[in-house]
């Protein structure tokens, strides 16, 4: 009798996800449905989706899920946990969400120690609105609206938003991952699960942030993209833990 | 009950508290300031309250937006240009549905002005303020017991619509100390249920909130559901209050400060014989057309006296049509008429 | 020697390529036939065509499969 070895999560509804060939924003959806399962709490959470490709993802995770404007995920993830502190929530946010147009929420939450989990969906590029210049852009990278590259004198500097929410006070725990192979993809369920836990024990502010391909609007392949993440995004975005400031909990600091 | 001698912004906060609300997040900003102080202190008695000093008027809508995701009743207040910023949440909240309160104590404008009480962000306010054709209620109150009733109010609206509710106040209305008296403080927990709210999907399908809707079929049957929502508004909800019109052949409409002025004006003219009277919206949206359409076709002139360039008088014209002829008095700028600068606009229109 | 299969759902396959490029035993291809989005999908070679070696059912290819198209069985 076969034993099944690897199936679709529960908290994964059965919709086919409407993301192009090769994008990482399933992979990331699956994880983080597996470790809602895992940790058996897909009755407590509520999660917050971007604007940007990912604003369907309530089409997907079979959890209560509120919508914020683009940028606001973890303003309106804040109001929700302050006001049921019993729930687990996160908040799925892209680059241009998170570290743009969203900058100051996210670093005045992490600042604040808002016990939330945020994913971070790194992929260089504003997807949804086809492929524009984002904040974490490599210098060089071609874009619609960098057509010649990015040109850091003037466009910018790509701008790393994890390294400077590691400096903030109430950050708890903050890694950098990718899903760009198996052995990346088993990393960043571990980190997100931690994310969680950091959470669910009230430790504070925790972040993953997560290397992703997007073939469509890179103009590559899925196994190119995911080439160029490990090969060339991962120097300037070094992939590891930038701050773990976890403890045990215990009776005196739980 | 017990008269307190207590500043209107306090007036809002302890109004909110006593009507249930549990969250409070907002940016500091003239002249609303004691607002949130006084809410900063109210709110560290209560352990099921949360007050947050947000990074930006962005930040304190959507924190309010996600507390009212979870059902606790929830506002936030500002004034102007901070008001200006909120318009994003609340156009989101009127997309999605989620009740908030959410108190503007006017300043001169546009752009930062100056800090001084005017009434300039009425079409701001009664027009929805943000973008997608939207609709919020505006309570418009004018003395100190009037911002307990309508504070206490405006939570009772923003629940039973599920929208946005905007108390739409002054520099003045904010700084201003009157006696006031309070009713007895609602307990959150027996506040009606509120069966849409996001709690965890425990024994029941997960749940959404959210204003997207790709579909230009279904998208255009929500904006409809929502047109149906604020009929039922204008023809349950409107609120005005009567002034001396029973023979009066002038009728000063006003609101808020502009009234409290138009009514010491009106008094005045009657010591002299002249029988005018006072008009004074409640709810700046919904209009009280209808009334004053019907009052319209007693009287011989209108006045519309606003602390801004005029505005207000467009509805009060599309309300009374060429039934009556409308006037109007202005002062924009935070400048603050006298009953007497009034007084003299009716004689000089009766006369 | 574990032995082990996949099942790739067709349908929900989008032809990315990446559990060929991860499959240790290269197992799997493009198949030629479009499904019904127009997609060429992965699909998985049966034994006799395979010189490589069976498949244990290591569960890269589904660890890596953007759109969970991929469920793995073990024998």
């Amino acid at each position: 009798m076969a034993q099944q070895v690897f199936k679709r999560p529960e908290s994964l509804k059965d919709n086919v996800f409407h993301y192009c060939p090769g994008c990482g924003h399933s992979i990331i959806h699956r994880l983080l449905a597996e470790v809602i399962d895992e940790l058996g709490i897909r009755e407590k959470t509520v999660g917050v989706p971007p604007a940007g490709c990912a604003v369907l993802a309530y089409n997907y995770l079979d959890v209560d899920m509120g919508e914020a404007p683009h940028g606001r995920a973890i303003a309106v993830a804040t109001g929700i946990k302050r006001c049921r502190p019993d729930l687990v929530v996160f908040t799925y946010q892209g680059d241009g969400d998170l570290a743009a147009i969203g900058t100051a929420e996210t670093v005045h939450a992490a600042n604040r120690g808002e016990c939330l989990t945020v994913i971070f969906v790194n992929n260089g590029v504003y997807g949804m609105t086809g492929g524009q210049m984002a904040p974490t852009t490599l210098p060089g990278q071609k874009t619609t609206t960098t057509p010649g590259g990015r040109m850091a004198l003037r466009d910018g500097h790509p701008l790393d938003l994890s390294r400077m929410l590691a400096l903030a006070a109430g950050s708890v725990y903050i890694e950098r991952t990718a899903v760009t192979s198996p052995k990346h993809i088993i990393k960043t369920k571990k980190a997100i699960r931690k994310a969680f836990k950091v959470q669910m024990d009230g430790q504070g502010f925790a972040l993953v942030e997560i290397l992703s391909a997007c073939p469509t609007n890179w103009k590559e392949t899925p196994i190119e993209a995911c080439k160029r993440v490990e090969q060339v995004v991962a120097t300037q975005y070094p992939l590891g833990i930038l701050k773990d400031a976890t403890h045990e909990p215990t009776a005196d600091n739980p | 009950m017990n008269k307190q001698l207590m500043r209107g912004s306090h007036v809002i906060a302890e109004a909110a508290t006593r009507a249930g609300c549990r969250f409070y997040a907002g940016y500091p900003i003239t002249p609303q300031n004691e607002l949130p102080e006084y809410m900063s202190a109210r709110f560290a008695d209560l352990p099921d309250a949360t007050f947050i000093q947000a990074e930006s008027e962005l930040a304190a809508i959507n924190m309010v937006m996600g507390a009212s995701m979870t059902g606790v009743r929830a506002m936030t207040s500002s004034s102007s240009p901070g008001i200006s910023l909120k318009q994003e949440g609340i156009s989101y909240m009127a997309g999605m549905e989620l009740p908030a309160v959410v108190a503007n104590i006017m300043r001169g404008g546009p752009g930062l002005g100056n800090i001084a009480p005017t009434q300039q962000d009425y079409f701001q306010a009664t027009r929805g303020g943000g973008h997608g054709g939207y609709r919020t209620i505006v309570l418009a109150p004018c003395s100190g017991q009037e911002l307990v009733t309508l504070t206490m109010k405006a939570f009772d609206l923003a629940d039973t619509y599920r929208m946005p509710v905007i108390l739409l106040g002054d520099g003045l209305m904010g700084q201003m100390m009157e006696p006031v008296s309070f009713p007895d403080p609602i307990d959150p927990a027996d506040l009606p249920k509120k069966e849409w709210v996001l709690s965890g999907a425990r024994g029941r399908d997960s749940r959404l909130i959210a204003s997207l809707q790709l579909d230009p079929v279904k998208m255009e049957e929500r904006n409809w559901k929502l047109v149906r929502k604020y009929d039922t508004i204008s023809q349950h909800e409107t609120d005005f209050e009567s002034y001396l019109l029973d023979d009066a052949q002038l009728v000063i409409v006003a609101f808020g400060t502009a009234a409290r002025i138009a009514k010491g004006a009106v008094n005045r003219v009657r010591g002299e014989g002249l029988p005018a009277g006072l008009f004074r919206p409640i709810t700046l949206w919904p209009f009280p057309a209808n009334p004053l359409r019907s009052l319209a076709a007693s009287i011989k002139q209108i006045l519309v006296f606003e602390m801004n360039t005029g505005q207000m008088i467009e509805d009060v014209k599309m309300s009374v049509g060429d039934i009556s002829p409308v006037h109007f008095h202005g002062r924009p700028g935070g400048v603050i008429p006298t009953p007497v600068e009034v007084a003299e606009v009716i004689t000089g229109l009766m006369r | 020697m574990k032995k082990g299969f996949i099942k790739i759902d067709s349908q929900r396959c989008k032809g990315c390529g990446l559990c060929v490029s991860v499959c240790p035993k290269g197992r799997i291809r493009i198949a030629e036939a479009l499904n019904l989005k127009g997609y060429h999908p992965a699909e998985f070679q049966e034994d006799e065509m395979d010189k490589k070696g069976r498949c244990n059912a290591c569960t890269l290819c589904a660890l890596i499969c953007p759109d969970v198209a991929i469920e793995v069985f073990r024998e």
